[in-house]
């Protein structure tokens, strides 16, 4: 407990504050102190890993020891256009993306619309954490649970057996169910934000010019809600666009993952060749989403 | 109100119709865990809970649990302090790329999974496996990490754009480093959103599957345990127990982090559902 007399110089400041004092005369430099480990991670790490995937999309493989022939050539793509096959196999999987989304916007419209104009705030919220909760929870669960469900023992079968009716689960539409059960939490989230958007203003004066309730709903609220049905739609169209888990689990029939899960050990060139039709897919998707606004809606 | 009582009664019906279709094959995979037969035959009619403990001493379930949780911890950790720096980088400042730099933090989340973990697979075999790296339970933390940023990012953001920069100045100006601003003003801000983020996070690696299986080499997580032994009928009553086991790891979590996230919550950082929250940035 010294005294500090008032002619003595101001102490030395610490480090903390010298590097603080740099910092703030240089805020490039603390920006990019901020931005280097994630730049590093998702640059290097990720982005490298999916050019890496790219390039090895041009190489072939060496059929009897797998490992990589580091030769360029467009032999792959050409396999995956070429072979009716895989192309076969690219438009169900395009089609049944469709249809899981269009499904999942049936489906999600009404607890959308409940949740957005008709439930009080309560009800709301707890509404929204009792969709939140599934969509967090285990994708493979939820599939394996459909896989009991689906079965020729299962719920589905035993519901159905007194009206002398069976279901065969273990086929596309059983398939299609499970997707559009798998996805449809995210098409709610985003339909109910953008409902939620609407001001109340617009449908009582819809209503006040004469509008009837259905007639302000095609007119009014469908268009206006429409870029977030989109949203949601990149989601339920993209998920299933690459999965290859519930295929494998619920139908015996190729998708664009599966293929692509069963060449990858001995033929990972073509495997590579192949995942870039869902990327192209997806981007092409994307831009179709912008040009509807759907982006904003997100 | 616009809607008739008609309508509002058809919306109840349509709305109670989806919420039954979202609950009902968790409940019933739920139930399946007490059911004291081995065929998974329904209704149940052998309640039990015999398979709890069978499924506990289960040297598989045992590994590949402490599989996921150090991989979870791992990824958790790793996440946090990448999604923290990006947000508030994002957050606070304005540069050349920045449109870039949020656009990667979301990709890994956009993309299907199937191609983050062919990439992924691709470049430890093909580029690292030459020095020695091998596929175990770091490279299934690298890929865990890579898109739990997103999570973290996104509620953290969320809440620096409720809290203004203007304090952080504060702080300097009174004369804290940046360490102390960071210890005493920002962190109490953003504690909630930290732990909402890196609850999400967890629960999103634990029962991750689909990047998992091209990292992981010959380790199992839980997930791929279970998916590596439903193929064998005479073990599906422990799938059953580890399958409600798994439902309760990663629901109870969302719960927390919906309710420390408040208002802007889980749904803002459902940008794993939803690139949602992030999207302004991403496009001009």
């Amino acid at each position: 407990m010294t005294s500090v007399s008032i002619a003595e110089p101001p102490p030395r400041p610490g480090p903390g504050r010298r590097l603080s004092t740099f910092f703030f005369r240089h805020p490039r430099v603390r920006l990019w102190t901020l931005l280097a480990l994630p730049v590093l991670w998702l640059g290097v790490v990720y982005i490298g890993s999916l050019l890496v995937l790219l390039l090895s999309a041009f190489w072939t493989a060496d059929p009897f020891t797998a490992k990589l022939v580091h030769e360029f050539t467009l032999d792959n793509f050409r396999r995956v256009i070429e072979t009716p096959v895989y192309r076969d196999v690219a438009f169900r999987t395009i089609r049944m993306a469709a249809l899981v989304t269009l499904a999942c916007a049936v489906l999600a419209f009404p607890l959308a619309y409940y949740m957005a104009r008709i439930a009080s705030t309560r009800t709301r919220n707890l509404l929204v954490v009792a969709v939140l909760m599934p969509l967090w929870g285990s994708y493979l669960v939820k599939a394996y649970a459909w896989r009991t469900i689906l079965s020729g023992e299962g719920a589905i079968n035993w519901a159905l057996g007194p009206f002398g009716v069976s279901f065969n689960g273990f086929s596309n539409t059983g398939l299609w169910l499970v997707f559009t059960y798998l996805w449809l939490p995210f098409m709610v989230l985003p339909i109910y934000a953008g409902l939620e958007r609407i001001p109340q203003s617009l449908l009582e004066a819809s209503s006040d010019l004469g509008g009837r309730s259905v007639r302000t709903f095609f007119r009014v609220t469908l268009p206006l809600v429409f870029p977030a049905v989109v949203a949601g739609s990149i989601f339920t169209f993209s998920l299933t666009l690459g999965d290859y888990i519930a295929p494998t689990l619920i139908s015996s029939d190729q998708f664009i993952g599966t293929v692509i899960y069963r060449e990858y050990g001995t033929a990972l060139p073509f495997a590579a060749a192949y995942a870039m039709v869902p990327i192209v897919v997806i981007v092409a998707y994307l831009l179709v989403a912008r040009k509807l606004k759907a982006f904003e809606s997100l | 109100m616009v809607e008739s009582r008609l309508t509002r009664a058809l919306l109840r019906l349509g709305a109670g119709f989806t919420l039954f279709f979202i609950y009902f094959p968790l409940i019933v995979i739920a139930l399946y865990a007490f059911n004291g037969n081995v065929t998974q035959r329904w209704p149940i009619e052998d309640w039990s809970t015999k398979w709890f403990p069978v499924a506990f001493e289960n040297q598989g379930v045992r590994d590949a649990l402490k599989h996921s949780v150090m991989a979870g911890l791992g990824a958790t950790a790793i996440a946090l302090v990448l999604g923290t720096l990006a947000s508030t980088a994002i957050s606070r400042y304005r540069f050349f790329g920045r449109e870039i730099v949020t656009f990667a933090v979301i990709l890994p989340i956009a993309l299907p999974g199937i191609v983050t973990g062919l990439a992924l697979q691709a470049t430890i075999k093909d580029v690292l496996g030459p020095f020695g790296v091998k596929f175990g339970l770091a490279t299934i933390v690298i890929g865990h990490a890579t898109f739990c940023v997103v999570v973290v990012y996104n509620n953290v953001l969320a809440r620096l754009r409720r809290t203004s920069g203007s304090l952080d100045e504060a702080s300097a100006d009174l004369g804290a480093d940046n360490w102390q601003t960071f210890r005493y003003v920002m962190f109490p801000q953003m504690r909630t959103a930290l732990l909402a983020g890196g609850l999400l996070a967890f629960a999103l690696s634990f029962d991750e599957i689909i990047v998992t299986i091209f990292t992981s080499g010959a380790i199992q997580t839980l997930p791929i345990w279970m998916y590596a032994t439903l193929f064998r009928p005479t073990e599906l009553p422990i799938v059953n127990v580890v399958a409600l086991f798994v439902i309760l790891v990663s629901i109870i979590p969302v719960y927390f982090a919906q309710k420390l996230a408040g208002d802007t919550g889980v749904a803002g950082s459902t940008a794993q559902a939803a690139p949602a929250a992030t999207q302004e940035d991403a496009t001009p």
